[in-house]
């Protein structure tokens, strides 16, 4: 059982649901994110999502396109973000850690260098948006050793047939992507997904968090009335980008993301 | 990456079901647009086969776009050159000016019978653009066009263009502000919009069945060229030459003589400053493969797998990728990749329109400046193909500036 198995069973027997926020790792500063980490948790997060920043994010907003710019900017390199998650580790090793990225700079990495570096680092899932079940054979190869869990992203576009592929591939968690759209999209049609994740559940046991368009407590209140998880992207690193713009302050940032995650926890709790 | 020959074998029968040329191509694109992909990849192999389809396609590429164009002898360059008789494939002459409408009007007539209303591109110097938002108008549809910021300052006057033809052109200003962020952004439309829209991508990248699909609306030139230098001289050529940015003008001719073992398959690149510069657009010449918008193919990418900005004299040629049928022949042997500096394309440029009272494109100028070096070498029995893939009139500012002539 790996960290992310473990915490979705604490969760369940508390009958809790998990908020996982998700920040671009070395936005809007290299040097704040770590702590910034022990924050989300501290505030409320049972996973963290952390985005490796790259030169083209397609599924992505312009909020979290700026991220990525803005940490490509400061020369984040994927192996800066592992370097990250090592630093968080040294003072938290129960919060499972999600990287969120796309294919190429892995790719180029190399997917069994890679795998080795992340599982040394404490990394304990891996989302590559651009890479369907079909392309990740290479992937799954080097993540099956590890003690690392491919999570893959399933949509309102996504056949029966295809919920079956892919959940054969998929471990820790299945990610529904709440809409078609990018991230920071709005308009969440809630009868639609709690449909939706009907058809997931009875082709896979795993637990079923949902992302895209939550970016408030009512928001994240509502989808966890029948998700095991929620996902908080865009609205997170907008406040960040915002708060660094007015001033380029650790403490600033600190604040806005306790009151922030504080106010999504306690809506979910409710 | 060197392959054997059996790998190699059967080129035309590719791509494979999953839209693979060796390890090349694919469908690397998230969840949401997985779906839409098979549908489009059915119907279009559907339509292929659709007698009524392919008859009205026939139709519309006679009648509207004017095709068959011309397999031209460029006599006087050719002497001039003092080699090989070159032969002009006259893409410039096609409407619209260039080649990107052969496909264009084949992914229009293909929403139509998916019942979409609304047609979005990217472009870069805006003839595919163009070409798209010109097929919009005669078949009414709805169309936006996708431009980097940088490039639509470069390409005032096919921007205005579009606006004429009733397409909306959106200014990308994320990323490098060129074709790559263009197509980025087209794809987030797409994604938004997946039910009433379709996106005509202009080259042969993108997730499959785009790589081939392009292609296949594009043979057709590859095809005339093939029986026009058989009507005119009784036998193929000894070359092919066609510029590569993404790489579709070149896979449409390209692709007709694959079996041809005799001919030899010049790609030219974007040299830019020179490849030692770094300053350049040749991912095949000077990079090596990785995943972008949608398939694995040769890209330009720094040491962390971060894109890499590039550099053309030709906007059209800008982009940091290049269609996975490349990167496979490529790694086969079967086509040659080269690549040639701005300078040279420019002087290809002004020698074609002295000498043949043809002004091309900056795109065409750089195979037209490859087949100025291959000539020379050859005797005067051999003949070349190029593929004169647009007209220059776009380029006119551009060439100007650099003259330092006020237009």
């Amino acid at each position: 059982m790996n960290r992310i198995e473990r915490r979705f069973e604490q969760l369940r027997q508390q009958q809790r649901k998990a908020l996982i926020p998700f920040m671009t790792a070395g936005s809007p500063h290299p040097d704040h994110t770590v702590d910034l980490m022990h924050t989300l948790v501290r505030a409320g997060a049972d996973l963290i999502e952390l985005g490796i920043p790259f030169s083209d994010p397609m599924a992505d907003g312009p909020v979290i396109q700026l991220a990525n710019e803005q940490a490509l900017h400061h020369g984040v390199t994927p192996r800066d973000v592992l370097a990250m998650v090592s630093r968080f580790r040294e003072q938290d090793q129960q919060t499972p850690v999600i990287l969120m990225g796309y294919l190429n700079p892995l790719e180029v990495m190399g997917y069994a260098t890679f795998a080795a570096l992340a599982e040394e680092s404490g990394v304990d899932g891996v989302i590559t948006v651009d890479l369907p079940p079909e392309e990740a054979e290479e992937m799954l190869d080097a993540l099956r050793p590890r003690e690392i869990s491919p999570i893959f992203l399933i949509s309102p576009t996504t056949s029966p047939s295809r919920i079956e592929t892919i959940a054969r591939s998929a471990s820790g968690f299945i990610y529904y992507v709440s809409m078609k759209g990018i991230t920071g999209s709005g308009g969440l049609d809630l009868q639609g997904i709690e449909r939706s994740l009907v058809q997931i559940r009875n082709r896979s046991p795993l637990p079923v968090g949902v992302g895209f368009g939550i970016k408030d407590g009512e928001t994240a209140a509502a989808v966890s009335a029948f998700a095991d998880a929620v996902v908080v992207g865009t609205a997170l690193v907008q406040r960040l980008l915002t708060a660094w713009e007015e001033e380029e302050s650790g403490q600033r940032l600190h604040d806005v993301v306790e009151s922030f995650i504080s106010q999504l926890r306690t809506a979910i709790d409710r | 990456m060197p392959v054997n020959s059996e790998q190699c074998r059967d080129l035309t029968q590719l791509p494979d079901k999953a839209g693979h040329f060796g390890p090349y191509g694919g469908m690397f694109v998230a969840e949401t647009l997985m779906g839409p992909l098979q549908e489009l990849r059915q119907a279009y192999e559907k339509y292929l086969q659709d007698a009524a389809f392919v008859a009205e396609l026939d139709d519309e590429l006679r009648q509207y776009v004017g095709r068959p164009t011309p397999l031209y002898y460029a006599k006087r360059w050719s002497e001039t050159l003092g080699g090989a008789k070159i032969y002009l494939k006259r893409e410039d002459l096609n409407h619209t000016g260039a080649h990107k409408v052969n496909n264009t009007v084949g992914q229009a007539l293909l929403a139509q019978r998916l019942g979409k209303k609304r047609v979005i591109a990217e472009t870069g110097a805006g003839q595919h653009g163009v070409a798209t938002a010109t097929v919009a108008a005669r078949y009414g549809m709805e169309c936006v066009v996708y431009m980097g910021a940088e490039d639509i300052e470069r390409q005032k006057i096919n921007v205005y263009r579009m606006r004429l033809l009733g397409a909306k052109v959106v200014a990308v200003t994320s990323g490098s502000r060129t074709l790559k962020d263009a197509l980025n952004e087209a794809m987030r439309d797409w994604v938004t919009n997946i039910d009433s829209t379709f996106y005509i991508i202009g080259t042969v990248a993108g997730p499959h069945p785009y790589p081939a699909m392009v292609r296949d609306f594009q043979a057709v030139l590859g095809r005339e060229s093939r029986q026009q230098i058989l009507d005119q001289e009784g036998r193929l050529p000894d070359a092919l030459i066609a510029c590569v940015g993404g790489g579709s003008n070149a896979m449409g001719l390209f692709y007709p003589y694959l079996q041809d073992k005799e001919v030899a398959i010049y790609g030219v690149e974007a040299a830019g400053d020179g490849l030692e510069s770094g300053r350049h657009a040749a991912p095949l010449c000077a990079g090596r493969p990785g995943v972008l918008h949608g398939n694995r193919t040769y890209l330009m990418e720094d040491e962390n797998g971060q894109i890499i900005p590039t550099h053309s004299i030709s906007a059209g040629l800008d982009y940091p990728g290049v269609g996975p049928e490349h990167a496979w022949l490529k790694d086969c042997g079967r086509a040659n990749y080269v690549a040639v500096t701005d300078s040279e394309a420019l002087a290809a440029f002004h020698a074609l329109t002295r000498l043949e009272g043809i002004i091309p494109a900056l795109e065409s100028s750089h195979a037209l400046a490859y087949a100025a070096k291959l000539a020379p070498t050859l005797s005067r029995e051999q003949l070349l193909v190029v593929n004169l893939s647009g007209r220059g009139d776009k380029d006119i500012h551009t060439v100007a500036g650099i003259e330092g002539i006020e237009v």
